[in-house]
């Protein structure tokens, strides 16, 4: 293994231009119709800008000697083995080189049209973008397609380099005549090319150096053309939206965390979160190690932020302020971009995913497919793998965005399946709900309006073990959270629909069918309903949950000690009861038949209240999750 | 450029990464750090506390090869200490009494028997269905093809050849069937990026990164196949003014890299980070 030698002083000018540089990367994104050039041209501009390891020229020139191959400069970055094989970049590639100016992260993205969704993945992380055309073939399928998806993905800087022109003498007729058509086709998208620059990447011409072949062209070089990118826009001045990431409970602290992704948040903003439309403040960031905390997080910042509030907030929502919020809807127009094996298709579930959002949606209708290199209308009932949409999506639950020309950021979603991102889409505008359908409203349509499937909670346990204190908290805050809920107390439900009953085991057996059918009512009706009721004995409780089959159906075992409770004894019945004033009483004078398989077991006695409460919520989360895979539109 | 910018450049960084760490909590049942000790692994380290408000909530995994350098055993126990990590350690023991090591046998054979098969033993028996690691896409040209999230599967093979699409944030969310995802959060990050970060946020890291008698290293493993490169920067101000000057490959003195052409792609391929 030998050993090599850093450089000495000897650069000690290259150093002073390093310091003046900027820092910040420009991501560049390289794309074109399969063998227009891509690999050979960034090959070569690496190699023009000096920008390559020693020795990797020769090495790769050794290997190909060895092979019987003619060096080529895509050589330098096909470094996976089937590319080699196959002569084609499978893969988005980025390669760092710097100019005088400053630094530039290549993105190399698949020309080929199998590997389309490499080159939207390459090109959404860029700023600008190169597309290469082939002087000699000229405009083709793949020029106009990924013109297409870089005006759908939000590129917006964009400079054409007519490649090959060795290969055409260097005309500049032939230049002219694409320069002509491909401005055309762009202006059809919306898009403007900064610049057309006639080049020859195999021989370096007018990439760093200009060309003594092409006189006739005055315009910039590439890189003289990179230099002039901008970076994106800084969205500080935007409306603040800051999605939940999620909410961290590790020490006493509750921490909402999130990224910043548009405008500023600071200590003390007033704040509102959406879906659901819960307010609170700011009281602090938390950010480590501290001491001090940043005065004001903009956007790309993390915020670490605590609530001067214990409302309900989940990964999802939306922070904004409440002057300047995100739309809230299940209905929108959108434009979609599908890469999926399978084709996209109408009243299918997908997966919706917009920041951290993540909810059911279905295709309601499609209006129009275009194929992406014509631009011509198709007619079909679904989507096939690498065309453009446009759609109008709706969403099992309430989603927080806005219009794309709005804020991009909160203006776009990605659409999975099994667990695999397949299309991407920008929101054109929110669509007003349908009007108004004939006949019986249904379930379906009763669950469309609250968001969600209904549910039904059932709460079992002694008096006193904690089953009203732990419902309550529940209800507050599934219906902080936007939810439909009714809390069916076995209380209650004694000082009138119940009164003619007592405590018999008969009694008791129609106290908790009645319960049950009530229960049943609201669930019907869409909401999630929570019952709460002693009901002592299994085969009473097993009757109830027969009856409730039709809807997820949870039963939570509120599980405290007979003396814990008695002890508690917050209604002093205990006592009664203990002094015979209560004839039957749970416990005490009659059995209570504990629940063998309970969804949800909470010993009161070991967890505090909140954790209880979780425990609830998780436990609905999961079922009213797997409810809404069955949920129809 | 002004201090404040490189400050600038440096932060966005630091907050895109942190997002990554936040994201992959978030979606994930179950996630390990495997920690290497070397720099982008204690730069990853400081990142996770920056992301989790001071606790890294999730256990870190060192595969000792017991071909560390004595330094970095020393390391190891100081900074589990200041970052109060939960640390599980794994040697395979089977492989050293079969005698694999770097005296008979190749480079590539002990990096696969020391490193990937007890990392996937470690896989099996936690369960683990993210682990993040510290690669960075300007390591290597075939890291330079990752993704901040990226499937492996139940045998901890990378799919380079279908890799799902990853754009606007949007992530690979779901593990494949018994396999799991690497996060990592300093894809984006250079060599030169990683040591102005760790002069700025003045993060702790092994010695042996200066140079004594004229050597340092530049890229820690196993002793026997890490070679110093010649270099005076004997501190970090002046290692960071050799990186910005140097057209020498980082991984120039691991020596399994380089046995074959592709010798990176086929470790990569059979589950090496």
């Amino acid at each position: 293994m030998s050993t090599s030698s850093l450089p000495s002083p000897a650069a000690a000018q290259a150093a002073a231009q390093a310091a003046a540089e900027d820092q910040r990367k420009m991501h560049v994104v390289v794309v074109g119709h399969v063998d227009h050039g891509k690999s050979t041209f960034v090959g070569r501009l690496l190699n023009d800008t000096d920008s390559l390891p020693n020795g990797k020229i020769e090495q790769v020139r050794k290997n190909c000697a060895a092979e019987g191959m003619e060096f080529e400069y895509a050589f330098l970055l096909d470094a996976l083995i089937e590319e080699q094989e196959q002569n084609i970049t499978i893969d988005t590639t980025r390669i760092f080189f710097r100019t005088q100016q400053r630094a530039y992260a290549i993105i190399d993205a698949p020309g080929h049209k199998e590997f389309l969704k490499n080159m939207v993945t390459g090109a959404a992380s860029a700023s600008a973008a190169l597309l290469l055309i082939d002087a000699k073939e000229g405009v083709m399928d793949q020029s106009r397609r990924h013109a297409f998806l870089l005006s759908l993905l939000g590129v917006k800087q964009l400079v054409v380099l007519v490649n090959k022109m060795d290969l055409v003498q260097h005309s500049q007729e032939t230049y002219e005549k694409i320069r002509t058509e491909y401005t055309a086709f762009l202006k059809s998208l919306g898009l403007t090319a900064v610049h057309f620059i006639p080049i020859a990447a195999k021989h370096g011409e007018n990439i760093v150096n200009r060309s003594a072949k092409m006189a006739w062209w005055t315009g910039p070089t590439v890189t003289e053309a990179l230099d002039t990118f901008k970076h994106e826009d800084d969205l500080t001045g935007l409306p603040l939206r800051l999605p939940v990431s999620d909410i961290y409970r590790f020490d006493h602290r509750r921490i909402v965390a999130g990224r910043v992704e548009a405008g500023a948040i600071r200590p003390g903003d007033d704040l509102i979160f959406q879906p659901g439309g819960r307010r609170s403040t700011v009281r602090t960031f938390e950010d480590w190690p501290g001491p001090e905390s940043r005065s004001v997080v903009g956007t790309g910042g993390s915020a670490s932020v605590t609530l001067s509030e214990q409302i309900f907030v989940e990964r999802g929502q939306v922070a904004s302020h409440p002057s300047n919020q995100p739309r809230v809807g299940r209905e929108f127009r959108a434009r979609i971009f599908w890469l999926g094996k399978e084709p996209l298709v109408p009243k299918k579930t997908y997966k919706l995913r917009l920041l951290t959002q993540n909810v059911e949606a279905v295709i309601a209708r499609i209006e129009k497919i275009t194929d992406a290199s014509t631009l011509e209308s198709i007619q079909a009932d679904s989507v096939p793998r690498d065309s453009i949409c446009e759609v109008v999506v709706r969403t099992t639950h309430p989603v927080a965005f806005d219009l794309h020309h709005e804020c991009a950021i909160t203006g776009r979603f990605a659409l999975e399946e099994a667990g695999r991102i397949h299309g991407g889409g920008i929101i054109l505008d929110a669509h007003k709900e349908q009007s108004a359908r004939e006949g019986k409203v249904t379930a379906a349509e009763r669950g469309a309006r609250s968001g969600h499937a209904p549910a039904v909670l059932w709460f079992t346990g002694l008096s006193g073990s904690g089953k009203s204190t732990i419902a309550e908290l529940v209800e507050r805050r599934l219906f902080d959270a936007g939810r439909q809920v009714f809390r069916v107390d076995g209380d209650d439900l004694r000082t009138a629909l119940n009164r003619d009953l007592g405590f018999s085991a008969a009694d008791r057996a129609e106290s908790v069918r009645r319960a049950s059918a009530v229960a049943g009512l609201f669930a019907n009706a869409g909401h999630i309903s929570l019952v709460t009721l002693i009901a002592p004995l299994a085969a009473d409780r097993a009757k109830a949950r027969a009856a409730l089959s039709n809807h997820a159906f949870i039963e939570v075992f509120v599980d405290a000690p007979l003396d814990v409770c008695e002890q508690r004894d917050v209604k002093g019945l205990y006592a009664k009861a203990r002094r015979g004033e209560i004839a039957e009483f749970t416990g005490i004078s009659s059995p209570y038949e504990a629940p063998e398989s309970p969804e949800v077991h909470i010993r009161t006695d070991k967890l505090s209240t909140d954790q209880a409460v979780d425990l609830v919520l998780d436990a609905l989360d999961k079922v009213m999750r797997s409810k809404a895979e069955d949920w129809e539109v | 450029m002004s201090r404040n910018a490189q400050n600038d450049h440096l932060t966005r960084l630091e907050q895109t990464s942190i997002h990554v760490f936040r994201e992959a909590f978030a979606n994930f049942r179950s996630v390990c750090m495997p920690w290497s000790m070397g720099k982008d692994s204690n730069v990853l380290i400081w990142l996770a506390r920056k992301a989790f408000c001071g606790k890294i909530p999730f256990p870190l995994l060192h595969i000792d090869t017991t071909y560390e350098f004595p330094e970095m055993y020393e390391f190891r126990e100081k900074a589990k200490a200041i970052h109060g990590i939960d640390l599980i350690v794994r040697v395979n023991e089977d492989a050293i009494r079969r005698g694999i090591g770097y005296a008979t046998h190749d480079p590539v054979t002990v990096t696969h028997e020391l490193k990937t098969v007890p990392f996937k033993a470690a896989i099996d028996e936690f369960k683990w269905d993210a682990l993040v690691t510290g690669i960075r896409r300007d390591e290597d040209p075939t890291r330079a093809k990752e993704r901040w999230f990226s499937p492996r599967s139940a045998e901890g093979v990378w799919d380079y050849k279908d890799q799902p699409p990853e754009f606007w944030g949007q992530f690979a969310s779901v593990a494949p069937e018994g396999g799991h995802v690497r996060v990592q959060p300093l894809l984006e990050w250079t060599e030169l990026d990683i040591w102005e970060y760790i002069r700025r946020e003045n993060i702790p890291n092994p010695t042996l990164y200066f140079a004594r008698d004229g050597k340092r290293f530049r890229s820690l493993g196993c002793h026997p196949i890490t070679h110093p490169v010649d270099s005076p920067a004997s501190n970090i101000d002046e290692v960071i003014e050799e990186l910005k000057l140097t057209k020498v490959s980082e991984r120039a003195g691991r020596a399994q890299d380089h046995v074959g052409r592709n010798s990176m792609q086929e470790l990569r391929a059979k589950g090496f980070m």
